[in-house]
């Protein structure tokens, strides 16, 4: 007989599954875990990838699959979907809180799609201060708006003189 | 990339941006009833970054400071991961079980449908940010139409693509003001390549049956009516920059007929070896 569960059960399951470049916060609190289901004896899960060339979501199906089963779910199906596309709007302030204890300063809330394009090429941007993960000063600098993965930028902090990681809004 | 799945109908029953989950539905499979040209008309918007992205991934260990060279590989990803999603929906709608790979590496030149600005040669840095702005801000209009298109997948796909480019043409824009406006050295180079580019731009904005029966499906966006509003976003950022913009002269095009310069056959050659020489290889 086909093993179930309900929803919230698997979702626990599922915090197990860290993400792979960021071990502190796991899939279901950064939002890429959209809906889990059985159809018969299988069991679906949906995911939705931060960013289009994100090239952890790969490791991470894999790793939903091999907990679930691991936790005697022998028929897992994992499907991506696109829509609403995943906003780090999303993130919990525990979980923000815990990117920051890692040393990343976590996204603050994006204003989705604002400003038109001239707006962007006008450099007319809303530049919030990023407080340092480590000394919490707001005299910091931007270095680059991409940094070591697709989801981070690079910042500089003018008080304890580390360049530290930003979460980037998206 | 990735293995083949089911293309997932969440797009359909999920609404606004809230971390709710969805009801308790499996996926249902992809409506068998596509235009005919849809097919052709992903492979355009996919070759596109595709191509582009390969182009860019060149500069990785050779960008002129190490931020720009992360930059570079950022968008570049951002480029490829947008041509992964578009080429496997591709392959869905072809319904020949041709996977995003196979569409990627096993496709010879003839059969790519990318315009030619994106296949030319890296050059300089001033050129591959000329060419980047000019490609980003066209991106930036058909990517905010496609995401209000009737295709679901499409749109939600795009919807995607579109935040990515918002960061694209800001990088982009910051660095052609910086070097229009910068030294002597930076501002001939970044007039020199606008220069050698321009001919390639009525490219973009000429819209071919493919384009006309997407329009006409409301998937697709009306390619001369972003004419303007891209000359607009250009003008004003060249003249920002103090770059002339040329004189228009003879235009060329065809990359969405299969008609390619000789240096995509160069590239492919490089991007599909691996593939072809270890068919089947995973890793």
């Amino acid at each position: 007989m086909a093993l179930t569960a309900s929803k919230e059960e698997i979702l626990e399951i599922l915090a197990e599954v860290k993400d792979p470049e960021l071990p502190v916060i796991d899939v279901v609190e950064l939002g890429i875990v959209r809906d889990v289901a059985f159809a018969g004896d299988e069991l679906w899960v949906t995911v939705t990838p931060t960013y289009s060339g994100c090239p952890a979501l790969q490791v991470i199906e894999r790793e939903i699959v091999s907990t679930l089963e691991a936790h005697g779910f022998a028929n897992v199906r994992v499907q991506t979907a696109f829509s609403p596309p995943w906003t780090t709007d999303w993130l919990s302030e525990a979980t923000k809180r815990k990117l920051r204890e890692y040393g990343i300063a976590p996204p603050g809330m994006v204003e989705v799609s604002s400003g038109s394009i001239t707006d962007l090429v006008n450099l007319r941007r809303a530049r919030p201060a990023v407080e340092c993960p480590f000394c919490g000063s707001a005299n910091t600098v931007e270095k680059s708006e991409f940094g070591s993965t697709a989801c981070k930028a690079i910042h500089f902090c003018n008080a304890c003189r580390q360049p530290f990681d930003h979460f980037k809004s998206f | 990339m990735r293995e083949t799945r089911p293309i997932t109908s969440a797009a359909s029953r999920s609404s606004g941006p809230s971390n709710e989950l969805g009801p308790l539905t499996p996926s249902s499979p992809i409506a068998p009833s596509s235009p005919p040209k849809l097919f052709p008309f992903l492979l355009g918007l996919a070759d596109d970054r595709l191509v582009l992205g390969h182009r860019l991934s060149e500069w990785c260990g050779h960008g002129p400071i190490l931020e720009e060279d992360i930059a570079l590989a950022n968008i570049a990803l951002d480029l490829v991961g947008q041509a992964t999603l578009l080429l496997n929906l591709a392959g869905k709608i072809e319904g020949k079980g041709r996977s995003e790979d196979a569409l990627a590496y096993f496709r010879d030149g003839g059969e790519f449908r990318n315009l030619h600005i994106v296949e030319l040669p890296k050059g300089d840095y001033a050129y591959t940010i000329v060419r980047q702005f000019l490609f980003d801000v066209y991106s930036y209009h058909v990517l905010e139409q496609l995401q209000k298109g009737a295709h679901r997948e499409l749109a939600g796909i795009a919807a995607k693509g579109f935040k990515e480019v918002r960061y694209h043409v800001r990088h982009s824009s910051e660095w052609v003001v910086r070097m229009g406006d910068g030294t002597d050295e930076s501002h001939a180079r970044a007039q020199k390549a606008l220069d050698d580019l321009w001919r390639f731009t009525p490219e973009m904005f000429r819209p071919d049956a493919v384009d006309i029966e997407m329009q006409e499906h409301g998937i697709g966006p009306d390619l001369t009516a972003l004419k303007p509003q891209w000359d607009g976003v250009v003008r004003e950022v060249m003249g920002r920059s103090t770059l002339v913009m040329p004189a228009d002269s003879y235009m060329i095009g065809g990359g969405r007929n299969g008609k390619h310069t000789e240096f995509l056959g160069h590239m492919l050659a490089e991007m599909q070896i691996v593939a072809r020489s270890h068919p089947g290889a995973e890793w």
